[in-house]
């Protein structure tokens, strides 16, 4: 079974929806025995660095994070909350990867990044099937710069990690919920990372 | 390189699509769930569900319907219509919908987007503003109430300071419903979105007149907006979201395909 955390976060419905699109039905659950005995996890977050964080502290699940050894997936927000720190409210991160995230540069173009952008990925499972060139859906205004960890980058201005991952932490920037069939090959593939 | 969204705009009322010309009789165009269904599988980049009704009736609209629209869609859609407060727009957001969007209630309280904006943020609030060019004064003006024709009037606000005002106060997003060319088919007013795209440092998204596909390509192109609404010419099939798609890729305007 996979686990989405409960992070209290607006987006947990969609999440869920799309698993059960693809007939792999998802619990939703902030239960730390739940979380760490799932198949799969997934961490779920839109709004702010600060507030996901005061979400996580409450529910407890901060000395959790860690302790996932199965494949887990940070989506958008839930992606940065796998960094170190975040620009965002200078707010210090669980860093389960190394990484920061910092506010996107994007010159004179509008703010938030909103809306359908290409990906270039890496030979990696998350992305098997994905051409470069494939449309997924972006909505943030933070980001986190290419480095070794990046498995898809993506161009707004400047390039950004799309996506990052190392061993069974991976994160993606967009929204496969959100991203029509591309989105949904990429939750597939996640579903067949072996546990 | 970031794609221009072409957005079907479903204008919903009593659980219903309608349609009507310059916000009057409004005829049905069909339920909700299928219709949305069927835009997303014909490449509509994202949808916004507007209930026409609730703001003029001074009502907070059933929305059981949202949580359908969410399992079955697998591209972004928005609500607007009636969302007075943050309860409202967590139930929405909770229900599955990505974006909420706010008009009259902004209107008469600014600072509901300061509000959605702490709770949800940025990213979620999008705020509606119906346009109107008054010839007398030669000013572009904001009008509010518009889902009945009795209950529309003048706010006495200009538009481009209403739109730096609602980024300042945290909207993420803004659409543009020019009143002058809803449901006419005549084209986006292009100069009109020009003029906000020049203080509007949000995504901008245009709404109001598209007739043809070349309405579409001169307003990514001349207004340089980040989308186009619209409704009647896709609802009647007057043009087909997959034509209009090649075409603008044919005029090099970038659109998912």
């Amino acid at each position: 079974m996979t686990v989405i955390i409960d992070t209290g976060c607006a987006n947990l419905a969609s999440v869920r929806f799309a698993f059960e699109r693809l007939g792999a039905p998802a619990h939703i659950s902030a239960d730390a025995d739940t979380i760490l005995s799932a198949e799969r996890v997934i961490l779920p977050g839109v709004g702010s660095a600060q507030a996901a964080m005061v979400q996580l502290e409450q529910r407890g699940l901060l000395p959790v994070l860690p302790r996932i050894e199965q494949p887990l997936l940070g989506i958008c927000l839930g992606m940065q909350l796998l960094g170190e720190r975040s620009d965002e409210g200078n707010t210090t991160l669980p860093g389960l990867l190394p990484f920061t995230t910092e506010r996107l540069k994007v010159g004179d173009q509008p703010l938030p990044h909103m809306g359908w952008n290409t990906l270039e990925p890496v030979d990696h499972p998350l992305f098997a099937g994905i051409r470069k060139g494939d449309y997924v859906y972006f909505v943030h205004s933070y980001g986190v710069a290419c480095s070794d960890l990046t498995l898809a980058r993506c161009d707004y201005g400047q390039p950004f990690s799309a996506s990052v991952g190392r061993g069974n932490i991976m994160g993606v920037q967009f929204h496969p919920e959100r991203s029509g069939a591309v989105g949904a090959r990429i939750l597939k593939n996640f579903l067949e990372i072996p546990a | 390189m970031l794609a221009k969204r072409i957005i079907p705009c479903l204008d919903v009322k009593d659980g219903q699509v309608v349609k009507g010309v310059q916000f009057r009789n409004h005829e049905i165009v069909g339920d909700i769930v299928p219709l949305a269904a069927r835009y997303a599988a014909e490449g509509a980049d994202e949808l916004v569900f507007y209930d026409i009704t609730a703001s003029a009736d001074g009502r907070t609209v059933e929305k059981s319907w949202v949580a359908r629209v969410a399992e079955q869609l697998d591209i972004p859609f928005c609500v607007a219509g009636g969302i007075k407060t943050i309860e409202d727009a967590q139930a929405i957001l909770a229900d599955g919908a990505d974006k909420i969007s706010v008009n009259s209630p902004a209107l008469a309280d600014p600072n509901l987007i300061n509000r959605l904006n702490d709770r949800f943020g940025r990213q979620c609030v999008v705020v509606g503003v119906d346009s109107w060019f008054d010839a007398d004064s030669g000013r572009y003006r904001v009008k509010q109430f518009t889902g009945s024709e009795a209950a529309t009037r003048d706010t006495g606000r200009e538009t481009l300071d209403w739109i730096q005002e609602v980024i300042r106060r945290g909207a993420g997003e803004i659409v543009l419903n020019v009143m002058n060319q809803d449901g006419v088919r005549q084209g986006y007013d292009i100069a009109q979105l020009s003029a906000v795209r020049d203080v509007c440092s949000v995504p901008l998204i245009a709404s109001g007149g598209a007739g043809a596909p070349e309405h579409f390509r001169d307003v990514f192109q001349q207004a340089r907006v980040d989308g186009a609404l619209a409704a009647s010419v896709f609802h009647k099939g007057i043009i087909p979201i997959p034509q209009l798609k090649a075409y603008l890729l044919q005029q090099d305007v970038v659109v998912r395909p």
